[in-house]
């Protein structure tokens, strides 16, 4: 439906069109989004637990997790209120060696990541190896801010951005596809912002 | 490209049924949605435009108006100089023009009469919309819930809702407004002319007969990040804060 007398809008220009996906626009600043207040976890009280459903598999510090190999990835993301923004410069543990240091395979199809403040979010199991996702720990090469997700946030950034929860704090391998904390309020399961998958009604 | 809206797609057709100005930067749209339309306090729309060529816009806002209020939806637009969207609203959008909208939207934001009271409030600028929508819920459902509104705003001029939200802290039925401006003197004898601070927070809570159940923070970014600071400088519970951010 053609809204009558916008003519105007902020087009892209043509050669980055192709890497904006649908309904999203270019953002040049860093938006901060959130359900609740920051919080401010102090390094020395960070902790990083890999679990299978309700068992614990592995634990690190924040000494122990900064000494695992670290990797970069410079991505572009999608947010789910509709900025786009490229190149962001990210470095931190890739989840395949998380998985190497803990000395296993993927068990589960799916996972949950949890967060200080409470907040989870689903991906499934193969959205987060094979060199698709980290645990970032510094962008743009300085420790990620609290407003960001530091000390620690997760990184899928080929999903919309709320699935690379901040403040994160662990991984649970789990049996079913399980809804986290927005997943339970009405947005998608998977988040594909090239198939536009923002709420649950989306296909 | 966008299809046309058909039975199964999630956007609709909504028709711009009123227009009036709120302050010198925000202006309220009622939407008349062309599909039956029922909304929780707090909740949003997703509003796309789009152009003959097919190049859409798409921006989110909160919903002003109470779910009983009837007379379609309020949006209350703040013009923003360098938006792409919301300039089209205040230069170009008039009575009678049809607008694509999707929703209601957001299951954390929201208030309703069951999830009880107190309830403590804290918005800046724009971020008062989705508030707005909680106080006009409980002033026409359950008057018993007590609410303290916090509302930050540069200059009294710029205090949207103003008449309104005078006129419901004068009945004295447990609705307290405080507002408090950042760029000028303090009108009335209950506010403040200064920035939120734990402080003023912990005399908001003192408002209520007693702890708030549940606290709502709306604005931009920066205001959230303090606002929800000072409300755990005066010891509010930062499980019980629920915060959105504009984002930017």
């Amino acid at each position: 439906m053609v809204t009558r007398g916008f003519f105007s809008g902020r087009r892209p220009p043509s050669d980055t069109d192709a890497r904006i996906p649908p309904g999203q626009y270019l953002e040049q600043g860093f938006p901060v989004l959130s359900a609740g207040p920051t919080p401010r976890v102090r390094t020395e009280d960070w902790s990083f637990t890999l679990k299978q459903g309700p068992k614990p598999i592995k634990k690190w510090n924040w000494a122990e997790f900064n000494a695992l190999p670290q990797s970069k990835m410079t991505r572009d993301i999608h947010c789910v209120t509709a900025w786009t923004k490229f190149n962001t410069p990210w470095q931190g543990v890739m989840i395949d060696d998380i998985l190497a240091d803990a000395g296993i395979e993927p068990p589960t199809t799916f996972t949950l990541a949890h967060s200080f403040d409470g907040y989870s979010t689903n991906v499934p199991t193969k959205d987060l190896v094979t060199g698709k996702a980290m645990v970032a720990l510094l962008y743009e090469g300085k420790p990620i801010t609290a407003d960001h997700g530091g000390p620690a946030r997760l990184l899928v950034p080929h999903l919309y951005f709320w699935k690379s929860a901040k403040w994160v704090n662990g991984l649970q391998f789990t049996e079913r596809d399980e809804p986290g904390f927005w997943e339970l309020r009405g947005y998608h399961m998977y988040g594909d912002p090239w198939r536009e998958q923002r709420y649950s009604s989306d296909p | 490209m966008s299809a046309e809206p058909s039975p199964q797609s999630p956007w609709q057709a909504a028709t711009i049924t009123r227009i009036e100005k709120r302050t010198p930067r925000v202006t309220s749209f009622w939407f008349q949605p062309s599909r039956p339309f029922a909304h929780l306090a707090g909740q949003h729309v997703d509003i796309r435009l789009t152009a003959p060529d097919g190049y859409q816009a798409r921006r989110s806002y909160s919903i002003a108006s109470a779910p009983e209020a009837g007379g379609g939806i309020e949006l209350a637009i703040e013009r923003l100089d360098d938006g792409e969207v919301s300039p089209f609203f205040h230069d170009v959008a008039a009575v009678g023009d049809e607008i694509e909208l999707r929703g209601p939207l957001g299951g954390h934001f929201i208030w309703e009469e069951s999830d009880g009271g107190p309830i403590l409030l804290v918005g800046g600028g724009s971020g008062v919309v989705p508030l707005m929508a909680m106080v006009r819920h409980r002033t026409l459902r359950n008057k018993a819930v007590p609410v303290a509104l916090v509302f930050s705003a540069r200059i009294w001029d710029e205090v949207i809702f103003r008449d309104e939200l005078i006129g419901l802290d004068d009945r004295l039925d447990g609705f307290n407004l405080v507002l408090t401006l950042t760029r000028e003197a303090a009108r009335r004898p209950s506010d403040y002319s200064r920035r939120i601070d734990a402080r003023m927070m912990a005399q908001a809570v003192e408002r209520l007969p007693k702890a708030p159940k549940l606290a709502y923070v709306c604005g931009s970014n920066a205001f959230v990040s303090a606002a929800a600071d000072a409300l755990i400088g005066a010891g509010v519970p930062a499980e019980i804060i629920r915060t959105e951010r504009y984002g930017v």
